[in-house]
């Protein structure tokens, strides 16, 4: 996140009066530095750091840690969803595993943790670290096409590309409810579909409705 | 996952120490396994009493959102302020844990949370107002989340590492509440009569606490530039009032501060409320 200016006054483009700035934005903001860390969306699951191969039991490890599923949304991994960061070895000799939280309040991050530090131990793993990592913040852009595909096989639209914008954030002033990124019905197809609501049943998702199958689903909602 | 299978997990958790699931007090620190070490040249001071503040608006603003559960207007209300109050409820707890690392007390979030008195707390007045009705409610959210957003953008590129990263994961979540917020004050103030008359009270009731926040300049110190915080929440506040068909007053502001410790009478009762169980119960988890 760049720091913006000190000036007293905020760029108009604060106030958007529609959606396809903020899009066209995001598109050329797509790959920021934050972000390529994390190659085509997936998890930045540590590689080898060491480089001596796999000799070593971390990559066991690394399966049984990428194996612990998501306790709200369980057809995800830990992994598909991207709140893996990194599987390795601590000097102590520890498996240390890196998660980040989704949003601050997420009050699943405290399973996450039990349920991995048990996948290891059934592993073979008796020192188990999880660690917490705060930065870069969780991003929709590092769920996988796998946890894609298994949100949508669930009838749950996954996300679109996360705004990522460089100044100001967007502040969008319309009397509709609709100001919201086109998403398919994951029932229908349809891509005529709009928001109930933008807050769910857990913080990452939002409420829509298909005005052609007239279905309600869920969308985990871009961040 | 079945339950047992989890549950059995989170009893594995507890025992040796490196986790607990409660919701009560003894949760485990949010910041577990962060490198805490505060950076050459950053004042200790000052970063933990801007952590604390912050937290304190997160906590309290949490708290006032958190009545309109079982009685918001519809129940896709109720499930997004609860969600908005979740979020703020995150970041007061990873608030308070650097604020315990940084100021060398070693206290834990439930210390700050539950364990301390109305006198002790630094949160901008407009925070624990009442709940008010929900374009009152609508209208203190705009404020706090339109300045709170200002202020962690520029905290995201704080000296302190640990601060830095709550404010950038924040700024995701409070541009969420902020457009909330907007929404309803568009709708309400572009409804109805009675809409629009009850959305220009709500305006006019929490304009006056809006000097408070634009006068707070504890953030600078951490390179939060609050005069540009400030402009921006001002610039928020008209272009959503024009938006929305509302006048915006020439509010005299209300003397003093909370960020210096002056409380109006309503945050006593609400802590009340909020610290009645762990105190009632010290130490307990389940």
């Amino acid at each position: 996140m760049t720091r913006p200016g000190a000036a007293v006054t905020v760029p108009a483009a604060l106030f958007d009066a529609g959606l396809d700035a903020v899009l066209a934005e995001a598109a050329r903001d797509t790959g920021g530095p934050a972000l390529r860390a994390v190659p085509d969306g997936g998890p930045a699951v540590a590689s080898d750091a060491d480089g001596d191969g796999a000799g070593d039991g971390l990559e066991l490890a690394r399966a049984a840690a990428s194996a612990v599923r998501d306790p709200e949304l369980p057809m995800l991994t830990l992994a598909d969803l991207g709140v893996l960061r990194s599987v390795a070895y601590a000097a102590d000799g520890a498996v240390e595993v890196a998660l980040t939280p989704t949003y601050s309040g997420c009050p699943a991050l405290a399973e996450m943790r039990a349920e991995t530090v048990r996948a290891l131990h059934d592993a073979g793993f008796p020192e188990v670290r999880v660690v917490t990592v705060l930065d870069p913040p969780w991003s929709t852009d590092w769920i996988s096409e796998a946890g894609r595909r298994a949100l949508a096989a669930h009838h749950i639209a996954p996300p679109g590309p996360a705004p990522r914008p460089s100044g100001p954030v967007p502040l969008t002033l319309s009397p509709t409810r609709t100001a919201a990124p086109e998403v398919a019905c994951p029932l229908c197809g349809s891509g005529r579909t709009e928001e109930i609501s933008r807050f769910s049943a857990t913080s990452c998702r939002a409420l829509r409705r298909c005005l052609a199958c007239r279905e309600p689903f869920e969308h985990v909602k871009e961040i | 996952m079945s339950d047992e299978h989890l549950s059995a997990s989170l009893a594995a958790g507890a025992e040796d120490g490196e986790g607990r699931w409660a919701f009560g007090t003894g949760f485990e620190d949010p910041l577990h396994g962060v490198d805490t070490t505060v950076p050459d040249g950053v004042d200790a001071g000052a970063l933990a009493a801007l952590c604390l503040a912050l937290g304190d608006d997160a906590l309290v603003g949490a708290q006032r959102l958190a009545q309109w559960t079982t009685d918001a207007p519809e129940l896709e209300i109720e499930l997004a302020l609860a969600n908005i109050g979740l979020d703020l409820l995150g970041q007061a707890r990873l608030l308070y844990a650097r604020t315990g690392q940084v100021d060398g007390t070693g206290r834990g979030e439930d210390d700050f949370a539950y364990w301390r008195d109305a006198d002790a707390f630094r949160n901008v007045r407009l925070a624990e107002l009442p709940r008010g009705d929900f374009a009152f409610s609508m209208a203190r959210l705009l404020a706090l989340s339109a300045w709170r957003l200002a202020l962690f953008q520029r905290l995201a590129a704080a000296p302190d590492p640990v601060l830095a990263a709550i404010a950038a994961k924040g700024v995701k979540e409070l541009a969420y509440h902020r457009q909330f917020a907007a929404d309803w004050i568009v709708r309400l103030g572009d409804g109805t009569e009675e809409s629009a008359r009850r959305m220009q009270a709500g305006y006019d009731e929490a304009g006056p606490w809006l000097g408070e926040l634009a006068a707070d300049t504890s953030a600078d110190a951490l390179g939060g530039d609050a005069a540009g915080a400030a402009a921006e929440l001002r610039q928020v506040w008209e272009e959503t009032a024009r938006a929305a068909g509302l006048t915006v007053g020439a509010y005299p502001a209300h003397p003093g501060a909370g960020r210096s410790g002056e409380r109006t009478e309503h945050l006593a009762p609400l802590l009340e409320e909020l610290q009645s169980v762990a105190r009632a119960h010290p130490g307990a988890a389940w």
